[in-house]
């Protein structure tokens, strides 16, 4: 009978969730894409969807009890690749960010970092003793989170290192931790925000410039801001239909596949097209969220309230870039931009959540 | 390894061990079995998971509140503002391009192509995505003056700005390149590539002030109603029959709009107002002559005009020293419109309708008129020529010592004595009567700008102009064609053309289709006195007169020589330092009955007017000659019609 609990007990409703989406962001890629040289994206985004179900399937099956049980061990083979990546990972467009696989695959070591990183807190949280952060537990914690940041920031990656942020930020709010502590922090944030602002490189800097006033630049480093909202506008309520979004086509959108893709989706089905889209990864995270509260134990709590806390702050940075609200990192939205690290650590964070989920009934 | 590493584990987890954690129990609901269940186990959990509900509701609030932030950005972006965002979309992709109508050909009386275009690429800047510092590299890059760029631009100024400037014509291949690696959207956006015409004129400068030159309409001439309808970059006719013709010659520029790409690339037409081709103008100049007119002139200083005194045709039409039109065309360069117009010679000057100068001796044939129709003289009338006489109380000579001498032999040798009398008798006020029936002192209406009229003086003229009286000393040199006489060119050319023709003065004009033919000026003049008159200039070039050197075997040619004074000797003296050398005059027709051309000559510094017969002479020579040759061609090209009608 195992078989048939197994099934019946998967969130399906997460699942059918995600798949939608991953539906719509094919046929989102093919739209950007059919024109241009990476007109092969959609069909490399099946396989990925594909595999991501695999792999998902695949930590499922692992008891997450056992998952935490191994965190050290996941936690330092972490370190090793951020370091191989950083010391011999491909190079693209200035940035080492990229172990190459055999068959022209590459890995991204930083996406999968997130999963550690949700399992780490999950475990170091649990473990604690009292119902709020001690000191020196904070402080084992952010240096814990610290390491893999400062290694994917130095690739330099700044927008896949801020991922681990929410992750940190959920686990400490969901922990407990005194108020004099959260005052603390809001005041050493204003201190090392000016400092840390010096230790951007030049073209971080201009993003962060750029998103307060993207005309200033409308040709160098505001050119894809103001590419996308024209696009986004340009939509209008009802979209210029599948194929037809002048920003996308004619490409004066860059990565229209990736990072902006939702810009693109916004120009071709318009604003009644964004509240669906965004009413599926709504429905999505709270998908996860419920599972958080149905979870059998804190654990479990942790695990699924890590992974909706780096959905959410994707969905906030990615879709906020593209609107003009947020300032350009370079982070792709989950389930529809086109790529295969972000899918599979997607789907992998999902099959966390199932993995809580299926053991929900136990004990 | 594995061992050592679950120890530590254990350690870790034991050490923090509470009082209240139990051990969860596994249950394996999974076909493989973990390798770690056992230490599974050991994991102590908390189990009071429902503790966090009250921070979960948090974190759902706060991600109802980040979804609804987000969906208010795209209410911004799609509902409130659509349009700004619609416009910026079809700013983006749609681009207006000019299409720039060529210029009418400009054709001879043959249909021989004088003026045409050829295709050039031209550099335009649009300036809704100009950038100020672009400017260095793009007029680096296109080999121009930045400053002269600036100066442009600056001109543009008040203009919408969606017009766009043309700011080089004729790139060469480098510069093509230049532009095309450029204009993309992160380089030199404003930078864009069209197909123009530009104005192609004869190489040598042949025919150059007939036809004039195009050039940017310039900011004055905005102004005048007559380049109203302009726009500042436009290229208007700014001389000759360019500027006379514009409207006709200009045509309508046509516009495209295209959907482009990122690059700039053009992906789709969506609209495209044709342009209209200008209309090809056939002129009345005759190739022929005017080449012929062209190589007597050169090296000289002067002008040639030929004309059909029948209908006003102008054959030919020459001012020296010319120019190349070519530097012209389009967008003069600051050193040689300097060079040009540094010239001492003024080679812009079209001396054939803007030279106004004394006529000299040639006048003499209408002062003949005056004579004959007033009736103070007839045919045989005889003055006697002692080598000079006394007029006035001034002794003045004349160049020979023609004794009793009649009106015939008075003309064809160029008697002042004979005309000074005669024109004492006469008085200046008949004299200007007659000269103005001819045409002096009025424009002749040729259709080329800034025509000049001379002075034809009169006792009038001189209470109108000097307020004073006209004195009688002064007819005696206005007889000669001197004093304060002047004549264009082209006025001397068409007075005694018409006067051969019987008195009938056609409107001179360089076009073919005029508009509307005006009706010849006539005057009622006797035949028998033209004749007379006629006689005497026959005597000139055939019965051993001052142009005998200009004798045609077989023609008829007719004229009369003049060397006339370019500045009063008052003027000489004053400027001992300065040589000053007399203008040689010829006027002349051919043939002596129903002339089919007049010619006049201008030869400036010539000092001998059988100087300026010769020019005369060759262009007369090739215009029978051509006649004699195209009469046997226009027979055979009669035949198929002819077939055609049995």
């Amino acid at each position: 009978m195992a078989e048939y609990r197994r099934l019946r007990d998967l969130d399906w409703a997460m699942l059918v969730l995600a798949l939608i989406i991953c539906l719509v962001g094919t046929l989102q890629i093919y739209s950007a894409t059919h024109s241009t040289n990476f007109r092969d994206a959609s069909w490399k985004q099946i396989v990925y969807v594909v595999t991501g179900l695999l792999l998902m399937w695949f930590i499922m099956s692992i008891d997450y009890h056992t998952l935490l049980g191994q965190v050290p061990l996941l936690y330092v083979v972490m370190i090793a690749l951020l370091i191989a990546t950083f010391l011999i990972g491909t190079k693209v467009m200035g940035g080492r960010r990229w172990l190459a696989l055999p068959m022209g695959f590459r890995f991204q070591v930083s996406e999968f970092a997130k999963l550690v990183l949700v399992l780490l807190v999950a475990r170091y949280l649990t473990e604690l003793k009292g119902d709020t952060l001690e000191v020196w537990d904070l402080i084992r914690l952010i240096g814990l989170i610290g390491l893999p940041m400062v290694l994917v920031m130095k690739q330099p990656d700044l927008g896949t290192s801020l991922t681990y942020l929410p992750i940190l930020a959920a686990g400490i709010f969901l922990a407990g931790i005194r108020w004099q502590y959260v005052v603390f922090f809001v005041l050493l944030a204003a201190i090392i925000l000016p400092v840390g602002w010096m230790f951007l490189q030049p073209y971080q800097k201009a993003r962060i410039t750029t998103w307060a006033d993207p005309y200033a630049d409308p040709h160098g480093s505001g050119y894809q801001i103001i590419q996308s909202k024209i696009a986004v506008g340009h939509g209008g309520m009802w979209g210029r239909g599948v194929t037809q979004g002048t920003q996308t086509q004619l490409r004066f959108l860059p990565v229209p596949h990736t990072d902006f893709i939702f810009s693109t989706f916004a120009e071709e089905h318009g604003f009644v097209g964004v509240v669906i889209l965004l009413g599926l990864y709504f429905l999505l995270l709270m998908q996860v969220v419920q599972n958080a509260q149905t979870a059998p134990d804190r654990a479990g709590m942790y695990i699924c309230m890590g992974v909706a806390s780096v959905l959410l702050f994707h969905i906030l940075v990615n879709v906020g870039m593209v609107v003009g609200q947020m300032p350009v990192t370079g982070i792709p939205l989950p389930l529809l931009s086109s790529g295969g690290s972000n899918m599979w650590s997607m789907f992998l964070m999902l099959g966390l959540v199932n993995n809580v989920r299926l053991r929900r009934f136990v004990n | 390894m594995r061992q050592l590493q679950s120890l530590c584990l254990r350690y870790w987890i034991n050490s923090r061990r509470g009082p209240n954690r139990t051990a969860p129990t596994a249950v394996q609901l999974f076909p493989f079995k973990s390798a770690e269940l056992d230490f599974k186990e050991k994991l102590l959990v908390r189990d009071d998971a429902k503790l966090a509900s009250g921070k979960i509701a948090i974190f759902q609030y706060a991600a109802v509140t980040i979804f609804l932030f987000l969906i208010a950005g795209f209410w911004r972006l799609q509902v409130q503002d659509v349009e700004m965002y619609r416009e910026a979309a079809d700013k983006n992709r749609i681009k207006s391009l000019p299409l720039p109508a060529p210029r009418g050909k400009i054709l001879d009386r043959d249909g021989r192509v004088i003026v045409e275009n050829h295709s050039t690429f031209s550099a335009i800047l649009s300036r809704s995505s100009f950038k100020d510092e672009h400017l260095p590299a793009i007029a680096d890059g296109l080999n121009l003056d930045l400053e002269e760029l600036r100066a442009r631009l600056k001109r543009f100024k008040n203009q919408p700005s969606y017009q766009t400037i043309f700011i080089k014509e004729g790139l060469s291949a480098g510069e093509i390149a230049f532009v095309e690696s450029h204009n993309d959207p992160d380089t030199f956006p404003e930078l864009e590539l069209i197909h123009s015409q530009k104005r192609l004129y004869p190489q040598d400068g042949l025919a150059a002030h007939v036809i004039g030159y195009v050039g940017e309409v310039s900011e004055q001439e905005l102004n005048l109603p007559e380049f109203a309808q302009y726009n500042q970059g436009d290229l208007v006719g700014k001389a000759g029959i360019e500027r006379q013709y514009n409207d006709s010659l200009m045509g309508v520029d046509g516009q495209r709009s295209v959907v482009v790409d990122y690059k700039g690339q053009i992906q789709q037409v969506l609209s495209r107002k044709d342009e209209v081709p200008g209309k090809t103008l056939q002129m009345t100049i005759d190739l022929d002559l005017q080449a012929v007119a062209e190589l007597a002139m050169e090296g000289r200083r002067g002008a040639v005009v030929a004309l059909d005194p029948r209908t006003g045709e102008v054959l030919a039409m020459v001012s020296s020293p010319s120019y190349d039109p070519n530097k012209f065309a389009g967008h003069i360069r600051q050193s040689d419109w300097l060079q040009i117009t540094s010239n001492p010679d003024n080679p812009l000057l079209n001396r054939a309708i803007q030279a106004q100068l004394a006529p000299g001796s040639t006048f003499k044939p209408l002062v003949a008129m005056a004579g004959l129709e007033t009736g103070i003289i007839d045919e045989n009338t005889t003055f006697h020529c002692a080598g000079g006489g006394t007029f006035y109380g001034r002794y003045t000579k004349c160049h020979s010592t023609h004794g009793n001498i009649s009106l015939r032999r008075a003309i064809a040798q160029s008697c002042d004595v004979y005309f000074y009398s005669l024109g004492d008798k006469l008085g200046i006020d008949n004299i200007a009567k007659y000269a103005e029936e001819a045409g002096l002192g009025l424009e002749t209406g040729i259709d080329l700008p800034g025509e000049k009229r001379g002075i034809n003086p009169s006792t009038k003229w001189k209470a109108r102009t000097q307020r004073a009286k006209w004195f009688a000393g002064e007819t005696i040199s206005a007889a000669i064609g001197q004093g304060a006489l002047t004549v264009t060119p082209i006025q001397l050319a068409a007075a005694i053309g018409g006067m051969a023709n019987g008195g009938i003065w056609q409107k001179p004009h360089l076009v073919k289709e005029q508009a509307h033919v005006e009706a010849a000026r006539k005057a009622d003049w006797h035949p028998d006195h033209i004749l007379s008159v006629v006689a005497g200039m026959y005597g000139v070039v055939n019965e051993g007169g001052t142009a005998t050197i200009a004798h045609l075997p077989g023609i008829e040619f007719c004229g009369k020589t003049g060397t006339a004074q370019l500045v009063s000797n008052e003027y000489l003296k004053k400027n001992k330092t300065r040589i000053v050398k007399d203008n040689a005059w010829f006027v002349g027709f051919a043939p002596r009955q129903n002339p089919e051309i007049a010619i006049v000559a201008l030869f400036e510094a010539g000092e001998h007017g059988k100087d300026a017969s010769t020019i005369a002479r060759d262009v007369v020579k090739v215009y029978f000659d051509k006649k004699a040759r195209i009469k046997q061609p226009a027979q055979i090209a009669a035949l198929p019609f002819a077939r055609r009608m049995n």
